[in-house]
């Protein structure tokens, strides 16, 4: 229960950072440490060299406008009592206070939890939901990538070895939006068995204007329901149409472990999505309300 | 060859200077280094909030940290949570009078947790608590009489409070 020896590393910037990767073998870099750390206490992971990236101040931001931009080293606690992103993204924050607890929450970070990439992870699945693009940068340069090319596979993301996230950016959406956000984990903080987001506006009518949904825990990387928002799009949202969604989540590929069967997770996909949709439903009438 | 670093910590307003390895936990810098083990090592990955302590103004696991990411930084310990006069706080008496505690092994995790939300909740709920503390495994003296603390802590410091102001 204790590290592997390793070479600690403390740039102070990117740039030293990326050098640091490139020209070591096994060097991992370090961020909140919430998930990297228990699995070097029980030696899952032994990189031979640590790259502490908290002391990199560059990537800690917070830019909350028509568009948002999360440095990757910026903590989740920072983001969760942001009033600003309250405004602009309240789902995210509310995804957010299911991740771990106050403790990890006060450490854990917006870029480490992308790159670690759980499969329940709620950040992966809310920067899906937004089509956010990932900036990442080597000694090569810097490239941008959309969330769903960066989450390759259970836990892994396109991230080159010597290569680090820097920034998560998307657009927020229209002020009067609706959205919501649910989960099912047998604990509170536990990771979750199946988790629903929706986000969507209705036009004039009352009709769906714009609309996205991810589902997280079912696969190995959280999933996005291109074919059913499509659809969705021009429809009433009424019972029958929460009963398409909730159909479409169940129809998700899921994977089975000891505690859960696939079937399991995505009855309770199909349930999620059905209490966050009525929410997105309610919240983007009560919106529109206000705005009229 | 080990990889050593020279730290310098500020551990319950008291300044340390050491020399530690890279892959000393924090947990175990507090515990063996400075003899101070009234923080606990339960289940070493973040999970039981037993190792909980206060790194400048926030709550952390100590075993999720490498002692050399604490240098120049400032830790609170269950050691510090007594006032000057060594008399207990109005929390750690709130525990003893509500029976907060049977075991005592949590507890250090518990005090800390509840230390930082009760300066940034003064008034809290029931449930807020009772959320706050699911980062802290008990397995003894259940929650109720750890949530009844709490609660009864808050309106005494609320009440000392406002006899001050």
């Amino acid at each position: 229960m204790k590290p592997a020896p390793f070479t600690y590393h403390d740039p102070a910037t990117t740039a030293e950072a990326v050098a640091v990767l490139a020209s070591h073998e096994n060097a991992r870099p370090l961020a909140g440490g919430q998930s990297l750390v228990p699995m070097m206490n029980f030696r899952y992971a032994a990189p031979d060299h640590l790259v502490d990236l908290n002391g990199i101040e560059s990537l800690r931001s917070l830019e909350v406008g028509a568009r948002i931009a999360i440095g990757a080293m910026t903590r989740q606690r920072e983001v969760e009592f942001s009033t600003d992103l309250a405004a602009a993204c309240p789902i995210l924050i509310e995804a957010l206070r299911h991740v771990g607890h106050r403790q990890t929450r006060n450490r854990g970070t917006i870029g480490g939890s992308l790159c670690h990439l759980d499969p329940a992870a709620e950040t992966p699945a809310i920067m899906l939901l937004h089509d956010a693009t990932v900036t990442t940068q080597s000694a090569a340069g810097s490239r941008d990538l959309p969330m769903g090319d960066f989450a390759l596979g259970f836990m892994t993301s396109a991230l080159e070895p010597d290569e680090l996230l820097t920034r998560v950016s998307f657009d927020a959406w229209p002020q009067d939006h609706g959205w919501g956000f649910e989960e099912y984990a047998r604990r509170h903080g536990d990771f979750a068995i199946a988790s629903a987001g929706v986000l969507l506006t209705l036009d004039a009518r009352g009709a769906v204007e714009r609309f996205a949904m991810v589902i997280g825990g079912l696969g190995p990387t959280p999933q996005r329901l291109h074919d059913f928002e499509a659809q969705a799009l021009g429809a009433m949202p009424d019972d029958d149409f929460i009963k398409a969604a909730a159909n479409a989540a169940r129809s998700v590929e899921a994977m089975d472990d000891a505690h859960v069967s696939a079937r399991y997770r995505q009855h309770l996909a199909s349930v999620m999505s059905a209490r966050a949709l009525r929410r997105a439903l309610a919240c983007a009438a009560q919106r529109s309300l206000q705005h009229a | 060859m080990p990889d050593i670093r020279k730290i310098s910590v500020t551990v319950n307003g008291k300044r340390h200077e050491a020399e530690v390895e890279s892959r000393l936990l924090l947990a175990d810098f507090l515990r063996n280094t400075l003899d101070l083990t009234g923080t606990h090592v339960g289940c070493e990955h973040g999970v039981c909030g037993a190792c909980t302590v206060m790194v400048d103004d926030h709550s952390a696991r100590s075993c999720l940290m490498f002692a050399v990411q604490a240098n120049g930084k400032s830790i609170t310990t269950i050691e510090g949570l007594a006032q000057a006069d060594g008399s207990l706080s109005i929390l750690q008496e709130a525990f003893r009078q509500k029976h907060g505690l049977q075991c005592g092994f949590c507890t250090p995790g518990m005090l800390i947790t509840l230390t930082e939300h009760l300066r940034d909740n003064p008034d809290p709920t029931e449930e807020e608590l009772r959320e706050v503390l699911t980062g802290n495994l008990c397995r003894c003296t259940g929650y109720q009489a750890i949530v009844e603390a709490g609660l009864d802590a808050a309106a005494k410091m609320r009440a000392s409070k406002a006899e001050h102001a």
